[in-house]
């Protein structure tokens, strides 16, 4: 019987190789896990039919030989639909794979299906996906968090291995702390975003969901690197010869533990915190200083603007991302009087609400007599808060705040559109200064209605190119 | 902000919505434009924008061309309407 609530993809492959179970029984117990869970989960949009087949052919001598992983459905396989969670690209099929599923398929792994999402990555809790929510497997009358919270969903249940998802504000680090698993977004430009449907170009950020910080180290080796199919991507000898930064070489000087240190901005996260948090918090913290990690209090007074340039810079890209949604070229069309009028009628029935508010307000940020006070003033600040954060890196290795203020909100908590954006207030500094940022499971909150066991997690995040010194701090930490 | 701005914005989005929903967004613009507007107080230290960009426009080399019309079916076969090696709209002028 293979126990998927606790397989990790080092002790799968260590099963496969051993000959405990062969890579279809794996697949298999996956499917059948599925099959029982996700009625009630709906993690799921779409279990692809030749699984057991790319199982039957998987090399388990590959890195992820046979190994089960689910993508987020705004990822292209070629001739699967993605529909990013939208009503707009519901029959949609990917013409070509993306860059991510490539390198996985190369690695040997079996691509399960496509998870849930809320609609184009747009949210904090699944509940803007329009083809209904995913709840949280831990509580269902939880939301499992967003927007990759089908991905988190899918993990935390046991349903598959690993997952990937995309990370524009949080959208990895969040639902991974609601569910109780590690997720990681990578420094901006380590992953190749061809494929990926797009929100915000200048932030979004494919990363891995899985159970430990190993696991989630060995999707990351497998998917990244410069790819001439997305200009953004570095390559691995820009990060190592760079003068100008850190790029992995400081952390790992620093890797004898007493000198690696950890910051700690209590003044960004502080009065924001539920108790229980803040307790978790505090006690994460003294594990560290017990592991021989310094602790050091620092102040970074820009970064609590991070989540309003947020709210400036992603709508203005969503606007014209997309804008390519017009009922011509691909996904759905809605005949209207005239050439502009199909434009109207597919936009406004394919886009859900949270899409057409997006793209409204990013219009709005981007007119004529707004621009310098709202995006100007944003892409500004974004670079100061980039350079605060990467000076903070001159003294620490690692910054440490909470994931999320609360653990995961029951649904309809949030109803209005900025309280749900302050969901993501501390993953979104990860996103505006592009450093990498994992939320890596930090036990449990307390909350005496639900006996302690909605999970929390424990953001950090590292300057540019240092991932390594996340990796080797979570594994610490998860021990 | 009020219902008649929001409906000119979702004109220029070329987003058909409601009456009612233009009401409802204009209400929750205000919201959000009174949160993101804190930013417009903030002092910035002058930076300058002199040090290099780490990430700068990579342009391909204009070489290699794949052949010609290998992925035009699979890219058709997604448009709407097409009509022959054509995707179709209606007519502009």
């Amino acid at each position: 019987m293979i126990d998927l609530q606790k397989l990790t993809i080092v002790s799968a492959r260590e099963a496969l190789k051993k000959g405990d179970f062969t890579a279809r029984e794996l697949t298999q117990a996956c499917l059948d896990a599925i099959k029982h869970k996700d009625p009630e989960v709906h993690a799921f949009l779409e279990v692809f039919d030749d699984c057991l087949e790319q199982a039957e052919k998987a090399n388990i001598n590959l890195p992820l030989g046979g190994i089960p992983i689910a993508l987020k459905d705004n990822m292209l396989v070629k001739g699967k639909i993605a529909s990013a969670g939208s009503k707009i690209l519901e029959n949609y099929r990917a013409t070509y794979d993306s860059t991510v599923v490539k390198k996985l398929k190369e690695a040997g792994a079996v691509i399960i299906g496509r998870t849930n999402c809320d609609e184009f990555a747009m949210g904090s809790s699944t509940e803007n996906s329009a083809y209904g929510p995913t709840k949280n497997p831990i509580d269902p009358e939880r939301v499992p968090g967003g927007s990759s919270g089908g991905s988190a969903a899918a993990v935390a249940a046991g349903m598959v291995l690993a997952a990937f998802g995309s990370d524009t504000g949080g959208s990895i680090r969040q639902p991974a702390a609601f569910t109780g698993i590690v997720g990681m977004k990578p420094t901006y430009g380590r992953v190749s975003r061809s494929g990926l449907i797009a929100m915000a170009s200048s932030l979004d950020q494919i990363g891995p969901f899985a159970k430990t910080v190993e696991d989630a180290e060995m999707l990351y080796e497998v998917v990244k690197g410069q790819d001439p199919l997305d200009s953004t991507t570095l390559s691995d000898s820009s990060l190592a010869n760079s003068s100008d930064v850190s790029f992995g070489k400081h952390g790992q000087n620093l890797l004898g533990k007493n000198g690696f240190t950890i910051g700690v901005p209590r003044d960004f996260f502080e009065g924001q915190l539920d108790k229980d948090v803040a307790e978790n918090f505090e006690e994460a913290v003294k594990k560290f200083e017990s592991l021989g990690y310094k602790i050091k209090n620092i102040s970074l007074p820009l970064l609590k603007y991070s989540l309003a340039v947020y709210y400036i810079l992603m709508p203005a890209e969503v606007s014209s991302n997309l804008a390519r949604f017009d009922g011509v070229k691909y996904g759905l069309h809605v005949d209207g009087e005239n050439s502009i009028d199909d434009y109207f009628k597919t936009r406004g029935a394919g886009f859900g609400r949270e899409a057409r508010r997006r793209i409204i307000l990013g219009t709005y940020v981007l007119s004529s007599g707004y621009y310098d006070a709202y995006y100007g003033q944003a892409v500004n600040m974004k670079r100061a808060i980039t350079e605060e954060l990467r000076d903070a890196f001159k003294e620490v290795d690692l910054i440490l705040t909470p994931s999320t203020p609360t653990p995961a909100f029951k649904f309809g908590e949030k109803s209005d559109p900025l309280s749900m954006y302050l969901a993501d207030i501390f993953t979104v500094p990860g996103n505006i200064s592009g450093c990498p940022s994992a939320s890596v499971p930090s036990g449990f909150s307390g909350l005496p209605a639900q006996a302690g066991n909605l999970p929390l997690g424990l953001l950090l995040t590292a300057d540019l190119g240092n991932e390594a010194a996340i990796f080797e701090a979570g594994k610490d930490f998860q021990k | 902000m009020n219902k008649e701005e929001v409906l000119k914005l979702a004109k220029l989005a070329r987003i058909e919505i409601s009456s009612e929903e233009a009401e409802s967004l204009a209400h929750e613009f205000e919201a959000i434009l009174k949160y993101v507007g804190e930013i417009k107080g903030a002092r910035l230290k002058g930076t300058g924008g002199k040090e290099k960009p780490l990430l700068r426009n990579v342009m391909r080399e204009d070489v290699n061309p794949h052949e010609s019309g290998i992925y035009t079916e699979a890219l058709l076969n997604a448009a709407p309407k097409r009509k022959g090696q054509y995707v179709s709209v209606k007519k502009i002028l």
